[in-house]
């Protein structure tokens, strides 16, 4: 069979079981579509996290990130794991106990503002919104690729099949299939990245063979460095090739110590303060499910997470060594099915028919797009077309689970924290629940829109998304459950002040004067990692203001000291 | 003492027990992932865990491995705690008695 053939088989297979489980798991209640009745054992809800959790970007992306940045990749390992262990113990379990629907309303019950509540609907729908349209992007990339089929279709198919489940199922809908999604995008992961290692160390724990000596395999496996150790044999080809060593810390060529310092803890935060995952923990039953669930959620995560960086070390010194000074004319035939997306090119510049590889922009001949590193892994190590066909299936996962995840904060964003909250009262839960399908609804076809014909900004704007949620939310987040002391006044200006120092110093240097150096930055951190300044800012607007206006009111005392404790509930 | 009032003291008592956890547990967090894993990877290069360079390991694969025993670590510390001051999650909640639980 081809591997278009077993492309249509799986991704059609999973689609059916998505399907399936949309149609079993109607949401006839707000509650059920809200938090999925909050009878999710924790077991699945660390599943689902896991899905709702690791994007396209994550399945797709990161592991050939890191294989062209080297130590620097640690930003993503550690930025995206480390603030599990912040949400789990600063935030996770007095949000459950705190009960109720969604983060905004957290917010404004707790700085008893409804200011406060729409400034924090507007943050989590821009955060969710430029999010999810990287993830119809990636549906539509998928698609194009292995179904041969123009982007633009691709994306519809997703919008198709997501607007079915999260419209019907709402959370309920979308945890059960999150957890299936979870499943393939998992085994779609390990599969190929097992193969790869046990074919170029004879160890197939990936997590082990990074660490491995090379096996003498044939030329996927690297013969020419049989025997030693596949980092070392790597640091070795980026010093014969120009490049800085690839364990190599701050090294010249790569970033330099704070700027990787504000990265990871700007990406740790931020992930702390992202409203789809903080929803997840609304859906199990009480506090002490939510902080098992945050343990299952991180190590199904840590197992992508740990295979990322050895598939990104693998894919290094294979993309090399078959390509590097090998005549164009016998380049592998995967070579020419990605050339034929642009995603990589051969460019002759001394006419010599030989593909040189260099760290030297002047005489490197080969750009190679870090997307595709993980889509064409299976077939650069050879491996069966239906590994190639599992690989786009669990990218299909990854990008479906996440965008439902995300439309979700958003439709609840809008019936329940600005319709009910603020235009219309004394909405029947009947209206409310129509009014939360209708927005996912209008949500879905707008992310639609937007993976079609993406504005420039957006994929500039979501790698600043981590930067933004850590400079507002996180902050409120905290001092509302640590600090009692903590008034309307301290939160909505720390917020303002967090964003907008965050944002502006992201512009002024990504757009108005893009071609600063790192010696313009302040302390020399790049606008990825400002939002770590953004919360110190927010923190100390936030705590100066609060002690200076009046305190909260008794019953907002009462509200902090009641979900500090793990017993009991405030559900509705 | 009336019951309120010793209701508050064990309140008071549990916060305080969460905190220091926290601070502990947040501590090994710190030294991993920012010490361990960044500021000194350098000089822990020098050193070798097989094949790799130990900063390195720490870096890409270590941090995360502390990070998942370290919420394992706080989910059954908390619940002894919970236990403790008798304030465990399935109490006074009955809503949660049928589903209550963490490894299932």
């Amino acid at each position: 069979m081809s591997i278009q053939a077993w492309t249509y088989l799986i991704v059609g297979l999973t689609f059916a079981v998505y399907l399936g489980i949309a149609a079993w798991s109607r949401a006839k209640t707000t509650s059920a579509f809200y938090v999925a009745g909050r009878g999710v054992p924790p077991l699945a809800n660390g599943m689902a996290t896991g899905a709702d959790w690791m994007s396209a970007a994550s399945f797709i992306s990161m592991a050939g990130l890191i294989s062209f940045m080297g130590y620097t990749g640690t930003i993503y390992l550690l930025g995206w794991t480390g603030g599990y262990v912040l949400l789990a113990l600063l935030l996770a379990p007095y949000l459950r106990k705190y009960g109720r629907f969604t983060i905004p309303e957290f917010v404004g019950d707790r700085y008893y503002s409804q200011t406060a509540r729409v400034v924090a609907v507007f943050c989590a729908v821009f955060v969710s919104f430029t999010y999810v349209a990287g993830q119809m992007r990636g549906v539509g990339v998928v698609f194009s690729r292995f179904l041969e089929i123009p982007v633009e279709a691709g994306v519809i198919v997703g919008v198709l099949i997501v607007f079915f489940y999260a419209v019907a199922g709402g959370m309920r809908g979308i945890t059960y299939t999150q957890v299936a999604q979870y499943c393939v995008l998992i085994v779609a992961y390990i599969v190929p990245a097992a193969a790869i290692s046990w074919k170029m160390t004879g160890n197939p724990v990936p997590q082990f063979g990074f660490g491995g000596t090379l096996v003498d395999g044939g030329a996927a496996a690297g013969g020419q460095s049989a025997g030693i150790a596949l980092l070392e044999a790597l640091d070795g080809i980026h010093r014969d090739l120009g490049l800085p060593e690839y364990t190599g810390a701050f090294v010249p060529g790569k970033k330099s110590m704070i700027d990787v310092l504000a990265i990871t803890a700007a990406l740790m935060v931020g992930t702390a303060g992202l409203p789809h995952v903080l929803i997840r923990f609304y859906t199990v039953p009480n506090a002490r499910a939510a902080r098992w669930s945050a343990f299952w959620a991180l190590l199904f995560i840590g197992i992508l997470y740990t295979t990322a960086p050895a598939v990104a070390a693998f894919a290094r010194v294979n993309m090399i060594q078959t390509l590097h000074e090998q005549p164009y004319e016998s380049a592998p035939e995967w070579f020419s099915n990605w050339e034929q997306t642009g995603l990589i090119e051969f460019q002759d510049k001394n006419g010599d028919g030989i593909i040189q590889y260099s760290g030297d922009a002047e005489t490197n001949e080969l750009r190679v797009d870090r997307d595709i590193m993980v889509l064409a892994n299976p077939e650069i190590a050879e491996l069966p077309a239906w590994v190639v066909a599992l690989v786009a299936a669990g990218g299909l996962a990854a990008a479906l689970s996440t965008a439902a995840g995300l439309l979700l904060v958003i439709s609840s964003s809008v019936s329940h924290d600005l319709l009910k909250s603020v235009f219309w009262k004394d909405m029947s839960p009947r209206a409310e629940l129509f009014a939360a399908r209708a927005a996912a609804g209008v949500a879905v076809v707008i992310a639609g829109y937007l993976g079609i014909d993406p504005p420039g900004f957006v994929a500039q704007v979501v790698a600043f998304a981590f930067g933004l949620a850590a400079a507002s939310f996180f902050p409120i987040l905290l001092l509302g459950i640590f600090d009692t002391r903590t008034t309307k006044e301290g939160a909505i200006g720390g917020m303002l002040a967090g964003i907008g120092f965050t944002a502006a110093y992201i512009i002024w240097f990504r757009f108005v004067i893009p071609e600063a150096g790192a010696d313009q930055w302040l302390f020399g951190i790049s606008p990825e990692g400002i939002g770590i300044i953004g919360m110190f800012v927010n923190f100390a607007v936030t705590m100066v203001v609060s002690r200076m206006t009046p305190e909260p009111p008794a019953e907002v005392r009462q509200l902090v000291e009641e979900i500090r404790l793990p017993g009991g509930s405030r559900d509705d | 003492m009336s019951d309120s009032n010793e209701r508050s003291r064990l309140s008071r008592a549990h916060w305080h027990d969460n905190l220091r956890v926290m601070g502990i547990l947040l501590t090994i967090w710190f030294v991993t992932s920012i010490l361990l894993s960044i500021v000194f990877v350098e000089p822990l290069n020098q050193f070798k865990l097989g094949g790799f360079p130990l900063g390195f390991w720490f870096a890409q694969q270590g941090s995360i491995y502390i990070f998942i025993v370290l919420i394992l670590i706080y989910a059954v510390w908390m619940e002894r705690i919970d236990r403790r001051y008798h304030l465990e999650a399935g109490k006074s909640d009955p809503k949660s008695e049928m589903s209550d639980g963490g490894i299932y």
